[in-house]
This record gives structure tokens, sequence and C-alpha cells, in this order.
């Protein structure tokens, strides 16, 4: 699906249109090379800030991303003529009132016309839910407030988001780092003013880094095209051996996907009764263990509810929701150790889009299905969490009638759909063992998305 | 040469859909389709990027740019381009034939696993030059000069630029398979009833099969097909009745076949996945039969001695009597139904006493009842791409004979036998 307005933008006389008209100017996105993955990280040196009360966790996080062999600066004066800075790291975690936040934001705004294209601004800071004193909830939520609004204001494919720790979980958690290194990378290249919650210290510091899933077995719903397809790749390219599941009418295309990334097709309708138990003794017989489930089949059935029929409502919420609900029940007591269940849920389902009343309460039951399932599956070390795409470009969102589907492309702070892979990065971050202390959470893949939280 | 030997299992199958010839797939070519199907396969399977030891497959109607399709399409599939492959063709039994040329390869310890196959395309048929063209091209290449090469290419006449088609007529009788078979037909005296009611049967069986998701690991779709074409599952046989007959013995004022209880022309492809019971288990897949044996004969149509498509008459007790077994002993049996009187000849043959005395020298073979005969339908309701039957029917009867022995616990057997062109059929046995 090309974005020829992004392609028109880009460079030449359409370029310097677009800015003398003031209209908007997406960005190309840093994306994964397969190739070389996570190579560079960042495309220039990071800059580490702190609030001035957390000394050791800012060192704590600048040895981290020396570690992972990044030019790491502690003083914004420090970049050399003519360079520009790759990312900014803000530590935030003993801010006790909104005043300690000035100085860091504004060092921060004061490199901000100095970012590379592409470049990655992170926040960490402390979650407002586990304080009680009122500066202190204050000061944790005005980060929130501050990152969502710094983030609409960077250019040239630059994002910025939010690491938000639990309790008394210390920045150097598996989590923490695997986060960190998630939103520094061309991994997260549509995730966009976003805040992710870690809410513990498990997970695992991957042996390798670029091929953290080595070892474990995925099965993907919906497998044989679209972001089901772009799921599989990046689940493989990061170590996975995958099962790709579709209905039977998909099969050629599924067959295609699967053997592209040496895995195997599993032809399967997700709605029959038995198809979880069918799904798990092909894993057992195939691999002997089954790490990754996520559930991404899903179809559409838009209508307004006043045209709304029972087959499009019935059809879509079986799909969408009844079933992952229902193969849930077998997966959850299945997953051990390491063990990962990963849900689509959509923007449509945080804030709602006319005609889609059917799909927006399933993709909103979605995220609270992750969120009830998460301390369920936690007793055995799994995770539960939801990744919700905005506007991604697909064979699906390229049925949308020209007008308002170049309005939705660029409602958005990245001012562009995303792809994709944009969304199957995220969810291989999700899978990943140094994901194991994010549970119950939906993170955003919508270029900030201009609706909703 | 090791003595000792292994039997080859049935790990499974993949088919796509078979089309109507000048349908749906008209635009592919044996090779596209062969390879679509295997890579379902591979897909199924979870082999890309592996070796195997051998792949054989072949066509009836066939391009001679064709000559190593079997090699050519493991080239193009997934597979490690390591694996050898050869071509096979014993007409309408060429699937199965080339099933039987891997299994055998593994009995004996030549191979650990490997793919037998076919495919063909009413659709794609090849059209060639007439002989005195051909002849006059080939000569004009060979000439020296370019007064010579004109001289040659002068002789052509406008009579020879025709081009000639291929057709189903024997080049030694001139009959097409559908008259030789109205000749058998007649002289055992099978209805018209009879012969609808069995190609109701397929459909309904057919369908049936569908419905209860019998197909969704044994079939991939292609080019949007996601059934076989031919398929009516609301058919009856007053719908069947209707149809004109389509073939007559020579001189024969009593016509009883239709193009419903024929096959039609199709297009389609179809693979197996064979291997030891050992390869099979190392990889956690299943073994859903063993092939046991399989036998093939030929009788002399030419003289009028036999009828054409008569050959399963012969193999099949040849078969049953080298193992010690009888009809009774099978719980599946698979009649390629290239017509429904093959089937109902055949079957008519093994329970008659004057046959089986004087043609087989033995007494009559019995019946078999209809809940055993094709159960989840044939070649009428399927369609018949004359090289991929042989994939189909062992795939399918593979996983009956598992879905059976997984649901009892006993040993099922199950049998199939397939007739081809030059008055041949093949047979074979598996069981689970």
């Amino acid at each position: 699906m090309a974005d020829k307005y992004l392609d028109l933008v880009s460079r030449g006389w359409g370029k310097s249109a677009a800015k003398k008209l003031g209209l908007p100017q997406p960005a190309r996105l840093r994306r994964t090379d397969p190739a070389s993955v996570d190579r560079p990280l960042v495309p220039g040196p990071v800059l580490v800030l702190d609030d001035g009360a957390s000394p050791a966790a800012s060192d704590a996080v600048a040895e981290t991303l020396l570690g992972w062999d990044l030019d790491v600066r502690r003083d914004p004066d420090e970049l050399g003529k003519g360079k520009r800075w790759g990312a900014v790291v803000l530590v935030l975690t003993g801010l006790t009132s909104p005043a300690g936040l000035g100085e860091p934001a504004l060092a921060l705004g004061g490199v901000l016309r100095r970012m590379a294209p592409g470049a990655r601004i992170v926040t960490v800071s402390r979650r407002a839910e586990d304080a009680t004193e009122p500066a202190v909830v204050a000061a944790r939520l005005g980060v929130d407030g501050f990152l969502r609004s710094l983030a609409k204001e960077l250019r040239a494919g630059a994002t910025a988001n939010g690491i938000v720790l639990a309790g008394d979980v210390p920045v150097g958690a598996p989590s923490a780092l695997g986060a960190l290194r998630f939103f520094l990378s061309a991994r997260s290249a549509f995730v966009d003013g976003q805040l992710l919650q870690v809410v513990s210290a498990d997970g695992e510091v991957p042996a390798d880094w670029t091929r953290p899933l080595t070892g474990t077995v995925a099965v993907v719903t919906g497998a044989a095209r679209g972001i089901g397809a772009a799921i599989v790749r990046v689940l493989a390219r990061d170590g996975a051996r995958v099962v790709g599941v579709d209905v039977p009418a998909a099969g050629d295309s599924l067959s295609q996907v699967m053997n592209e990334v040496r895995g195997s097709a599993l032809q399967l309708d997700i709605t029959a009764e038995d198809a979880a138990t069918r799904i798990l003794e092909h894993v057992a017989e195939r691999y002997g263990r089954l790490d990754v489930v996520v559930h991404n089949a899903g179809i559409l059935r838009d209508k307004l509810l006043a045209n709304m029929s029972e087959d499009r409502w019935n059809d879509l919420l079986a799909v969408n929701i009844l079933a992952p609900l229902r193969m849930n029940e077998t997966f959850a007591g299945r997953l051990g150790r390491g063990g990962r269940i990963i849900s689509l849920a959509s923007t449509s389902g945080i804030a709602g889009n006319r005609g889609q009343t059917n799909y927006a309460t399933a993709k909103a039951g979605i995220i609270g299905m992750t969120r009830a399932l998460a301390p369920v599956v936690a007793q055995s070390g799994a995770t539960a969490n939801a990744v919700a795409p905005g506007f991604i470009e697909t064979d699906m969102t390229a049925r949308i009638p020209a007008v308002p589907r170049e309005v939705a492309r660029r409602a958005s702070s990245l001012q562009q759909g995303g792809r994709p892979v944009d969304v199957a990065e995220a969810i291989a971050f999700l899978a990943s063992p140094q994901a194991g202390g994010i549970n119950g959470q939906t993170l955003r893949v919508c270029g900030q998305n201009l609706v909703g939280q | 040469m090791t003595s000792s030997l292994r039997p080859a299992v049935v790990v499974g199958a993949n088919r796509i859909p078979f089309a109507r010839a000048g349908g749906r797939y008209a635009s592919s070519s044996n090779k596209d389709m062969l390879t679509a199907a295997l890579e379902g396969l591979v897909a199924r399977f979870g082999l890309a990027g592996e070796r195997l030891d051998d792949v054989s497959a072949g066509a009836v109607l066939k391009h001679s740019r064709d000559f190593n399709l079997a090699r050519e399409v493991v080239l193009g599939s997934s597979l490690d381009p390591h694996t050898p492959a050869f071509d096979v063709q014993r007409a309408c039994a060429t699937g199965l034939e080339a099933i039987i040329a891997v299994s055998n390869k593994i009995a004996l310890g030549q191979a650990e696993v490997g793919i037998g196959g076919g495919v063909d395309s009413a659709s794609d048929a090849p059209i060639v030059v007439s002989d005195r063209l051909r002849r006059a091209i080939l000569r004009a290449s060979r000439a020296k000069s370019l007064p010579e090469r004109l001289k040659v290419l002068a002789t052509i006449r406008p009579r020879d630029l025709a081009p000639v088609a291929p057709d189903t007529a024997e080049p030694r009788t001139g009959l097409s398979m559908g008259q030789h078979q109205a000749v058998t037909t007649e002289r055992w005296g099978i209805t018209r009833e009879a012969q609808d009611a069995l190609a109701l049967a397929s459909h309904q069986n057919l369908a049936a099969a569908y419905d209860r998701g019998f197909f969704d690991d044994l079939l991939t779709p292609y080019r949007g097909v996601t059934r076989d074409e031919f398929l009516r599952p609301d058919t009856s046989l007053e719908k069947l009745g209707k149809l004109r007959t389509a073939f007559t013995a020579p001189g024969s004022d009593n016509p009883t076949m239709t193009a419903g209880n024929s096959t039609p022309l199709s297009d389609g492809a179809s693979t197996v996945l064979l291997a030891t019971e050992e390869w099979a288990a190392e990889r956690g897949l299943p073994a859903l039969a063993r092939v046991v044996d399989a036998e093939t004969a030929a009788v002399d149509f030419t003289s009028g001695a036999e009828g054409l498509l008569m050959g399963g008459c012969y193999a099949v007790p040849r078969l049953l009597d080298r193992r010690g077994l009888t009809l009774a002993d099978f719980d599946f049996v698979e009649i390629h139904e290239a017509f429904a009187s093959t089937v109902l000849t055949t079957l008519a043959a093994w329970d008659d006493a004057e046959f089986c005395r004087e043609r087989l020298g033995r007494d009559p073979l019995g019946t078999v009842a209809p809940d055993r005969l094709n159960v989840t339908g044939s070649s009428l309701a399927a369609g018949h791409p004359f090289g991929a039957t042989g994939g189909r029917i062992v795939g399918t009867l593979a996983k009956l004979l598992a879905e059976k022995k997984a649901e009892t616990g006993a040993p099922v057997r199950g049998l199939i036998s397939v007739c081809a062109a030059g008055g041949q059929a093949t047979a074979m046995i598996l069981e689970a």
C-alpha cells in the first residue's frame, strides 16, 4: 500500500511546497533492516538526563547503554559541532514534585533542534498509582502529560515514549531495560506518545538481543496475510519456530508465508470448539512445547448500528473476541514459565469508531480479557498483553474510500499510516524473555493517533 | 543389498482442489499446479529448507519442455535444492506409480523420506505440429546453406500447418476411452440407473467429507478455488437421469453413459509425503498408514478379449492372493471412478463365478459393501486430472485408515485400484 503523498513530500519540489504551504510532512520512518537487526540501535549519541534526585538510576541507565556499545553523554553541551543526538533518555524516577521536572524538561528542550531523523526520546518514571502524596502523584502524572505533548512536537520520524515502573521495580529490571531498548531501536518506529508499564522485575535479559526468541515455539492465528504474516516473519527473524494458523480457505497464502520462514501451516477455523486443543496437540506433537500464542485473526464487518444485521454482529464477535476467550481457557493453564499470550486490540476499541460498534466491542473486550488474564497466567510465570494498532497500511485499510483513508493516515503525530511490520515488532517485543515484567498491558502502535489516550 | 524391508508410511498428503478443464486453472501449467500442491505439503509438514531423498511425480498430458517436470518443480519449491527428483508415467496410474516408486526405495533402505505425486492439465494440453511439418523443420535446421534450407521449407504444404491436438483415443483401436468402456458396460449389462446411483453417492460422500472438515489437512486452495469444482452436493437421481448419453459402444442402440456418470476433463495436482516410521516419529509427524504392497496388471484389450479398463479385475486378485487376503479383509476400498460403470463392471466381475473361473482361475472374490466403497467420494465428484488421482486417493485412504484406527484401536486395511489407458491397472494395499 504505497503512501503516494509521503513519497511526494519526501523530496524535490513536493518537499518544499509542503513546507511552504504548511501541509503535513510525514517522514520515512527508521525501520529494522532484517539483515542488520538493531544495528545501529540509534542514529547518533545518546544523552542521559535526570531529575537530580535519582543519580543511581541514571547511572544504571547510562551503564546499560554503554554495555550496548552506544555513545553515551551526560552533558547536553557535549555534542560535537554538526552532530545530532540519536536519543535522549530522561530518568525521572526520583520526582517528588512537578517542580522537579522543569530542569530536565528544559534541558531536553535545548537539544530538540539537534535531534537526528528517527531519533528517540524515552522517559523513565514511576507509576502514579503507587504514591499517595498529592505532589508526588501530580509529578508522576505530570510526566505522562509532558511526554504525550512532547511526542506531538517532534519531527522527522522522531518519537517519544515512556517507561512507567510500578511499585519498587528497579530501573535495571529486565523489562525496564527491554522496553528501553525497544523504544530506542527501529523496532518501535510507529510507537509514539505511549507510556508502557513495567509491573514486575520478572523476565530475563536474552543471551542475544537480536534473536531473543531463539528456542521458542510460537503460534500465530490469521497468519496468511497482512499483519499476521508480518508477525510470523518478525517472530521468525527473532529466532522463534512459528506455526501459522488460518482458515482452510486461506491455505495457499498461508503456505507461502510459512515456507518463507521455514515454519509450518495449520489450516484451522479458530471458531471451532476444539480449535485450541487441536493447536496444542499439533504443537506438542511437532515441537514438544508452546511458548507464545498470538491472537491475531480478526475480521471486519463495518455497518452503522442502525443497519447492522445479526450475522455481521455475530460473525465478528465470534472470530474477534469469543474465539480468543475460549482458546485461552485451554492455553492459560498450559503455558509455563516465559509463556506469552498476545492479542490484537485496536485503537477503535479505545476511542471508538463510527460504523464499528461490533468491532470496537470485540477489541475493547480484548483489552479487558488481557487485563483479567494477566494475574491468572502470572501464577505460572507467563504474561498476557495486547497490542492496539492504529491506522495500518493493509489490504483491509486499502479498501477504505480515498478521502477518509487520507484523513486517517495524517491523523497521527507521525502523519502517516503504520506498516504491518510495526505491529509485528511490538508483538515480538512482548513475546520476548525481556518483556516478562510487562503483564496485562495494551501497547498502542498508532503513531500517536489523535484519538483516545 | 539389505534384505530387511521396512515399510514406508504415509505421513500426509496435499492436493489442490480439482478444477474444470478450461476453468480457473486454465492459465496454469502442470509445473505451476504441482508446485502449488508441493508447497502446501511442505508448509503442512514444515519441510522448507529440508533435503528429501527423492521426489517422484508425473503427468499424462505432458509438454516436451516438461521432460524433467518433477525436478523443475522441486527447484521452484521451498525444499532444499539438493533434493533429487524423477518423472514417472503410467497413464492414469501415474500418481500411484510415483508413490509406489518412492515407497519401494524407502522399503529397500535406499531412502528415508520422499514425496510421490502427479499432476495434469487438460486445459494446458500440448498441441503439436504435423509430422510432415516437424520433419521439414528438422531437415531445414540441419541444412548447410540458405538455398538448401529454402528448398526444404518449400516442401511444406498449407495442410501441414494445421496443429494436432491430443485426444484420449487408444492408438491401437482408435476408440475413445468412453467408447471402450461403453462396450464393457454393455457386455456386463450395467444399467443407467446403477451408474447414476454410483455417481450420486460419489457427490454425496464427497460433499459430506468436505462438510465435516475431512479435507482441511489434505487440501490447499489454489487460485481462489477452495473445493473441487465438479462437486454437486445438490445433484439427484432425477437430475442425473435427465442428462444426455455421451458414449455409445459401436453398433449399440442402448447407450447408458452420460457426462454425469463419467469423469470430466480436469486440472489439478496432488502430493503424498512418504517416510520411514522412524523419520516421522523423530519429527513428531504422524504415520497415517503403512504401504503394504502393490501390483500392476495389463489386459489384452486390442483383440477385444478384455475391456480396456478391466485391469483392476486382475491386479487386485493377484495382490490379494500374494498377501493371503480377501475382499472382506478391507475396511475401505477405493476404486477410481474413471466411469461409474468401470467401478460397477469391476465389482460385477469379481463376484462372477464364470469370470473368476475362466479368467482368474479361482473362486469369486465376493462383493464390496457400499459403506466401504469410495466413502468420501471419488473421481466422479472430485474430478480426474489423470496424474493427480493416485495422490488424491492415497492421501484420502491413509487419513480414513488413521481415523478409523484412532476410533477403534484395531488394525485397519484399505485397498486401492486405479485403471489406466493401455489396458492397465495398478492396485495398492495400505494398513494402519
